[in-house]
């Protein structure tokens, strides 16, 4: 009882204190997020504003306002930024760990040779990246060493889309997406047995689908068609990140490809399985745990990133803007403190999608044990 | 041991008269701009030698990170004694609407400076029966810059309407000049659009987008988007990744023929580039704005709450008098506000800029904080891309003032 009281009394100042700070002021944002502050701006930096509720007005407006079509847009970068970004750090850290995995001469150098971009900030990559995409320069002369003409690609200044869409289809995909996601779900629920989640899965797959079917594809949310699509101009952005975090990736990798006991791959050999079938059947099912760490790492740094854009391409630049980027402009800029509000809980909310899950599964296995 | 106790009462007695003064000028003016304040800050001492000047700079072009740190602390109740602001809407539109400044009228009464700055300026930094800042120095907008003797070998002459400017682009691309306009990022790109739009508005017409009498989606602003796209035609395609200086640089190398920006690319180009102003480069009203100056100012105001009101004002006295503002303004490459400063103490293109701020029509800049409050334009940014993504002027028109009521733009 005294050891519990202890316990108590240690760890109260760090609950007040995570209270007020993190969750109080989440909270706070959460309110002036739900009001006009910024809206009126004889009030917006007044010494007492007055706050007037507004209920989801301001997330009303980013997402089918007239002119927040550049947060749309944001939020599309964002999609696609991290896609590409998860995908490229984790295929080539993947091939970057199993080539050192061999054992090649040098293995120590490689190693730190490619860990080393993680040591820097996404400030100095931004920049060291700014140069090397020059249209005139760096990137686009490599070609010139081989005798070929250089490259004329304008790499953080082009204005190309591709993968254009009508926003007004957004949640018609989204409903596809994921209900066909929710049927594979209750598929694979269906041949592991799990009755009850086959039944939720079905379910609500099978209501999103009727949706997308019938009413989905009449929803407008613009009373005009506004294309968005994947900014080329981010191509640039994602080389720079995957730079930068592929190393990282790499070392995770080959952590995970030197655990692996020797009776496994000797049984493998055993049993004739060739290198692929060996990586094919045998290692990159061990490694899952591996990708999906790296995952939520890499998730939440490519929903919070600023800085490496900032640095690169500067923050009025829209083809390569991300909501972090627009918050900042919106709130301390333009002075729209209550939009301002509203994106950084939608980003939170983004986050805690990603964190979360990974959390609570973390949580159920030690409980396991 | 009494030298010590002398020694103790001498740190003590500075250290409580330093307490009683105290001034802190908060700014955005570091490395090119730095020594034109410190100028300014060691006449102030001179004058008030027991006064402890804190010089709060926050380095960023524009001022775009000083203006958030700003933000931050006004709103925490920690106002700097005086602070640096675009004269004119940016902070009336913020501040002044806000509740947040001290009318500085009778300071203008004081000291004669109805009489000495222009009629155009003291509207644009009046409000509501109040005067709200002093301003310090004057940059124009609307100048073309260009090297003569290029123009010589390309056999044109500076336009002097966007008409013959599109046609003179015409004849340099089929001389095999791929862009005969340089242009940079985003803001110098809203940078040429105001140009475009005082040409084709005339100065009341501009004047009247931001009182609220002209829709920006009347189809003579609608037209203003339409010559900016042909304009954009004889641009640089990658705009986006170059600072104004870059954009400068490509007219000097004669990549391009013109270049539309503010007159610190005079200061630019005379004092990093070691150029003659009017020999090694030359300069014009942008096309269609001869007549018409289109003026930004840094001034100072006086917050609220400020700790040192008494010091405060002194600093303004300094800033607005004529000895303050041409020690200030040779050294940072811009003109004086006031109608009587020295004219020998600037270069060739200050006397010609000198000589169009006594004579010509003034009108405000948008981008530079004018005539639009910062709500209005940090958003036109994004009007800009819906324009450059698009390439459709209704839509930009539609939007710009979609957003000029959102922020109650004339009222």
């Amino acid at each position: 009882m005294r050891d519990r009281i202890t316990a108590l009394l240690v760890l109260l100042p760090s609950l007040v204190a995570v209270g007020i700070f993190v969750y109080g002021f989440i909270g706070q944002n959460l309110w002036v997020s739900f009001t006009d502050w910024g809206k009126n701006p004889a009030q917006a930096l007044a010494l007492r504003p007055e706050l007037q509720f507004v209920g989801l007005e301001n997330y009303r407006e980013l997402f089918t306002g007239f002119v927040e079509t550049r947060f749309r847009q944001s939020v599309i970068n964002l999609v696609f930024f991290t896609l590409f970004f998860m995908a490229g750090s984790l295929g080539l850290g993947l091939l970057l760990a199993v080539a050192l995995d061999q054992g090649p001469r040098g293995e120590g150098f490689f190693r730190t040779v490619f860990l080393f971009p993680m040591a820097l900030s996404f400030v100095v990559t931004g920049t060291i990246w700014r140069w090397l995409l020059q249209p005139q320069g760096g990137v686009n002369v490599l070609p010139t060493l081989l005798g070929l003409p250089p490259l004329a690609f304008p790499w953080l200044t082009t204005r190309e889309q591709v993968l254009v869409f009508d926003w007004n289809r957004l949640p018609l995909y989204t409903a596809w997406v994921v209900g066909l996601v929710l049927l594979y779900v209750a598929w694979r629920a269906h041949r592991e047995g799990e009755k009850r989640r086959r039944f939720w899965a079905l379910l609500s797959g099978g209501v999103l689908l009727l949706w997308a079917l019938t009413v989905g594809s009449r929803v407008h949310l613009l009373p005009y068609p506004e294309p968005h699509g994947f900014s080329l101009a981010l191509v640039g952005v994602i080389l720079a990140a995957v730079w930068q975090m592929s190393g990282y990736t790499m070392a995770l990798y080959l952590a995970g490809l030197r655990g692996i006991p020797v009776e496994v791959l000797e049984a493998a050999k055993v049993d004739g399985a060739s290198p692929w079938q060996t990586y094919r059947h045998v290692i990159l099912p061990l490694l899952a745990p591996i990708t999906l760490s790296a995952m939520i790492v890499l998730g939440h740094i490519a929903l919070k990133i600023f800085d490496l854009i900032f640095a690169m391409a500067g923050l009025d630049y829209a083809p390569t803007d991300v909501p972090a980027i627009y918050m900042y402009l919106l709130a301390f800029r333009g002075n729209q403190f209550a939009k301002g509000a509203a994106i950084g809980i939608l980003l939170l909310l983004l986050v805690a999608g990603v964190v979360i899950p990974y959390l609570a599964s973390q949580l159920r296995k030690e409980v396991r044990r | 041991m009494r030298k010590w106790l002398w020694a103790i009462g001498m740190v003590l007695g500075l250290s409580a008269l330093a307490q009683t003064g105290k001034l802190e000028i908060f700014s955005w003016w570091a490395g090119d701009e730095g020594p034109a304040l410190e100028a300014l800050i060691r006449l102030y001492k001179q004058r008030y030698p027991n006064v402890e000047v804190i010089n709060a700079t926050v380095t960023g072009g524009a001022g775009v990170n000083a203006k958030a740190v700003l933000k931050t602390r006004m709103l925490g109740g920690d106002p700097p004694d005086s602070f640096q602001v675009h004269a004119g809407m940016e902070l009336i539109g913020t501040w002044v609407v806000a509740d947040r400044m001290e009318d500085l009228t009778g300071l203008f009464r004081q000291e004669g400076w109805l009489q000495a700055f222009p009629k155009g300026l003291i509207d644009l930094i009046s409000y509501k029966g109040g005067i709200w800042s002093v301003p310090v120095n004057i940059h124009r907008s609307n100048v073309m810059w260009y090297i003569p003797a290029k123009l010589r070998e390309w056999g044109v002459n500076p336009p002097r309407t966007w008409a013959e400017f599109l046609s003179t682009c015409e004849t340099l691309k089929r001389k095999g000049l791929q862009a005969p306009l340089a242009l940079g990022e985003n803001w110098t790109q809203q940078h040429l659009w105001e140009s475009v739009a005082l040409a084709l508005l005339g100065a009341d017409g501009w004047n009247n987008l931001w009182n609220g009498k002209l829709k920006f989606t009347d189809p003579k602003a609608v037209a203003v988007w339409e010559t900016f796209g042909k304009v954009l035609d004889c641009a640089n395609k990658d705009a986006a990744g170059l600072s104004w200086q870059q954009a400068v640089d490509r007219v000097v190398q004669g990549q391009a023929a013109f270049n539309i920006m503010g007159d610190w690319a005079a200061g630019y180009m005379a004092t990093t580039l070691k150029l003659r102003p009017g020999t090694d480069f030359a300069w014009a009203p942008s096309p269609g704005t001869s007549g018409i100056f289109m003026m930004l100012s840094d001034s100072f105001g006086l917050p609220k709450g400020a700790k040192n009101r008494q010091n405060t004002l002194n600093w303004l006295r300094l800033v607005g008098s004529k000895e303050g503002q041409d020690t200030f303004n040779p050294l940072k490459g811009s003109i004086a506000a006031r109608l009587d400063s020295d004219p020998a103490k600037y270069n060739a293109y200050g006397q010609s800029a000198m000589k169009d701020w006594k004579s010509n029509r003034i009108v405000g800049s948008l981008v530079h904080g004018a005539v639009a409050p910062e709500s209005f334009m940090s958003q036109f940014g994004t009007v800009m891309e819906i324009f450059l993504q698009s390439k459709n002027p209704q839509a930009a028109a539609n939007a710009a003032q979609a957003i000029a009521n959102q922020v109650g733009l004339g009222r």
